[in-house]
């Protein structure tokens, strides 16, 4: 198939018949006025200015490109107050729902009892931590930090396209993306009311502090462990400890001695409270994971069990937001909130099921279908971009092992206007919220990372297949 | 802070001041061997450049031969087998430095990793003179820009003492290297007075740690072995002396000791040596031998970094 006219979609910006949507009036006679070198010479300060910061990241499997910069469009990408306030209800219901089931899967399991989540599902669900049954995390939360990917199809409505409630990446483009913008484009910050992100590593410092462990001092100390400079992330890692005014350890850094864990100072041993940490559950402590990880901690686990010490977000996390519990998340909010789910979910055909396997074989060049425990736009397919020959061999694999997939209809998602080569042009968007989830509460800074599908017509927002990002401006209006 | 962080700082302030002298040091080859020889001397400068720059014995490996321009430079700035040339150091600097963002200002973080991605951007095979000047003169700039910035923007924590601590463990040795390497040059007995061609050997050494005119307005004499070796090694004023380094080591150790609550080996070998270079006399010294002092110096203050790894970074 080749890609609809861009007519088709749902622009965030131009309506059809030529006017421009609320929040973007004065985005547009700017771009309307501001002639073609101005906006090339802003998007080459912008580009200065990130490798100037060393905002990179590492491509893995590529030797060539250690360090580059994910591309980024100039042309800002508007919520209105409204639709921000609506989304952000959602949002937090996602993660509250989200939270209990994660608990839930690890105590007494009601929602299985209730015939709503099959068993299986969580017990075989390769993220689920058995060393995780039964324990109670400080303040009983296990995600603090979530990230929500959500798409637009039209005026109203988003859908919730996937959960990332393990050590969701990207909020430094948020943050670095809008220090870019207020230098790029003081103009427009001067007429708009745009709400301000900068306080999100506040927000992230409160929050871990407030889940500290019980034992903990008054002034709980928090580090953030990091793989190391070579991870994708690192500059992320960075950043946002440095804006926290946190420590960033790797794992040689820290010790555990009786179950309390220590950071090797200058002046000797420090005892640790609560961990931010950005590795996987596999490699954060190789007696109780896995044995060959440099990374890790040994002993890390036995501490955290023994409530010493607060691991952010909890061992285990990863069994709610895969793509297989991602289609019960309705079902799920239900029955832990008793509310109906104010965000829809895309419709999900569970491979698992045969009914739904029939249907998904039969419609193979209409649908996306995903790995279940996939990420990073690996593994999976988009239908109506495929061959004949990429479809038929996707059949086999789905198959074979249907258990490990889901599909979806190919969704119309939204497009905002972006500055390319050839001009400004529509380009599809998503949107990553980051939503904070504290003993003292929920935070979510307005705004999040915009990302586009800079090839024309593509559907993949993925830095890591060719993506790039946008400010995202909350505006009053 | 984290001892690894300490470690990183403390390094990275090595690798910078060092890849600043060693641009110094060509520099200054190249300015003395543009000379006639009636002025300069027989001497081979690019030999007691390599001498200058520690790594005489890892480069007759490479070029038995002996040192040239363009292999002494070669080897100096690029070369894939020295960990201590001037890009190694650079780029040793800029990933210590990235492992350490949390720990350096944003000022100093974007003047090395400007000063890596423009080294990244020079092609050194065949590169002309007026290329490689320009790049010395960048490197200098570039550790004079960032000693600018940790002085001026970072916080006075432990985190700028270990910054500090290495640079200036970095300057010690270095400026110890230069004086051993020409202290021939400044023993007193072959000085035939205001002779053409010492005088722009001594003056050299002063030019290489850019102290030629501050020399004239300390002695407002002619350049003299012995005062320059004066200058450099016992003058305060002078801000690359041997005292002048240790008086701050000397104030940053005990800074982290009144700080931590504790004194150990580094403040305690610090503190003696500082001691030894207050209560020396340049006689004295030339009695006793400039170069076994020299030698000794190097020792002791190998054995001060020693210390401080030690005590803190480990």
């Amino acid at each position: 198939m080749s890609a609809s006219p861009a007519a088709a979609f749902f622009d965030e910006m131009n309506v059809p018949d030529g006017g421009v949507r609320a929040g973007y009036e004065a985005i547009a006679e700017w771009l309307k006025q501001a002639p073609r070198e101005l906006l090339v010479n802003r998007k080459l300060e912008a580009e200065h200015f990130f490798r100037r910061i060393g905002i990179t990241f590492n491509v893995y499997g590529d030797n060539q490109g250690t360090e580059r910069l994910i591309p980024f469009d100039i042309v800002p990408r508007v919520l209105t107050a409204v639709e921000w306030q609506k989304l952000v209800r959602g949002l937090e219901q996602r993660v509250k729902g989200l939270n209990a089931f994660i608990a839930d899967s690890y105590g007494e399991r009601e929602i299985v009892a209730a015939g709503i989540v099959p068993e299986e599902l969580i017990l075989q669900n390769p993220a689920f931590q058995p060393e995780m049954t039964g324990f109670t995390p400080p303040g009983g939360i296990h995600v603090h930090i979530a990230g929500i990917d959500v798409v637009r199809v039209d005026a109203d409505t988003f859908y919730v396209l996937e959960d990332n409630a393990r050590t969701p990446s990207g909020v430094s483009y948020m943050l670095e993306n809008r220090e870019a913008m207020m230098r790029l484009m003081p103009e427009l910050f001067g007429s708009l009311r745009v709400a301000p992100v900068d306080n999100y590593p506040d927000a992230l410092l409160e929050t871990l502090r407030s889940v500290a462990p019980r034992s903990a001092s008054r002034d709980p100390t928090v580090v953030l462990l990091t793989p190391g400079p070579f991870n994708s992330a690192y500059y992320e890692h960075s950043f946002l400890a440095d804006k926290m005014g946190v420590e960033i350890v790797e794992g040689r850094d820290l010790f555990v001695r009786d179950n309390i864990v220590y950071m090797r100072t200058t002046e000797g041993p420090r005892r640790v409270d609560v961990i931010y940490r950005r590795i996987d559950d596999d490699f954060i402590d190789p007696i109780a994971f896995n044995p060959g990880s440099m990374l890790g901690v040994p002993g890390l686990m036995s501490a955290y069990k023994a409530g010493n010490v607060t691991i952010s977000n909890a061992i285990g996390t990863g069994v709610g937001d895969d793509k297989a519990i991602y289609s019960y998340m309705p079902e799920i909010i239900e029955f832990y909130l008793g509310e109906k789910p104010l965000l829809s979910n895309v419709p999900t055909h569970r491979c698992r099921e045969p009914e739904a396997l029939r249907y998904v074989l039969s419609r193979l060049h209409e649908l996306v279908v995903k790995e279940v425990n996939g990420s990073g736009g690996y593994g999976m397919l988009v239908g109506p971009h495929a061959t004949k020959a990429e479809r038929d061999a996707f059949a086999t694999k789905l198959k074979a092992h249907p258990d490990d997939f889901i599909a979806q209809p190919t969704l119309a998602l939204s497009t905002v206007p972006c500055f390319v080569d050839s001009g400004l042009a529509p380009r599809h968007v998503d949107l990553r919220p980051y939503v904070l989830c504290g003993a003292d509460g929920v935070r979510c800074v307005p705004g999040g990372l915009t990302r586009v599908a800079l090839k024309e017509g593509s559907l993949v927002v993925n830095s890591s297949q060719g993506g790039g990002t946008k400010d995202t401006w909350v505006v009053e209006i | 802070m984290l001892s690894r962080m300490a470690d990183n700082l403390y390094w990275l302030s090595r690798y910078t001041e060092r890849a600043e002298n060693l641009a110094r040091i060509l520099h200054v080859a190249q300015r003395l061997a543009a000379l006639p020889s009636a002025y300069a001397g027989a001497s081979n400068e690019w030999e007691s450049a390599i001498a200058t720059a520690a790594c005489a014995e890892a480069f007759k490996e490479i070029y038995p031969d002996g040192a040239t321009r363009e292999n002494v430079i070669r080897y100096i700035v690029d070369s894939p087998v020295n960990p201590s040339s001037i890009k190694a150091c650079i780029e040793t600097a800029r990933s210590n430095a990235r492992a350490v963002r949390t720990a350096i200002t944003s000022e100093m973080w974007e003047i090395l990793n400007e000063g890596w991605n423009e080294m990244r951007g020079i092609e050194f095979d065949g590169i002309s003179q007026s290329a490689l000047t320009q790049f010395l003169q960048r490197v200098q700039q570039m550790s004079l820009r960032f000693d600018g910035a940790a002085y001026r923007t970072m916080l006075r924590s432990d985190q700028y003492w270990f910054q500090r601590l290495g640079t200036f463990i970095e300057r010690a040795d270095n400026m110890a290297r230069l004086l051993d390497v020409k202290y021939h040059v400044l023993l007193p007995e072959k000085e035939p007075v205001g002779g053409g061609l010492d005088y722009f050997q001594w003056s050299s050494i002063l030019r290489s740690v850019n102290a030629l005119t501050s020399y004239h307005w300390v002695y407002r004499e002619n350049v003299k072995p012995w005062l320059v070796a004066d200058f450099l090694i016992l003058r305060p004023e002078q801000p690359r002396s041997l005292i002048s380094c240790y008086l701050e080591l000397n104030d940053y150790l005990d800074q982290i000791a009144e700080a931590y609550g504790r004194q150990g080996p580094a403040q305690h070998i610090a503190r003696s040596t500082t001691a030894r270079l207050q209560n020396a006399n340049m006689d004295q010294i030339f009695q006793s031998g400039l170069h076994e002092f020299l030698v000794e110096f190097i020792e002791e203050n190998n054995r001060l970094g020693g210390a401080i790894t030690q005590q803190y970074l480990s």
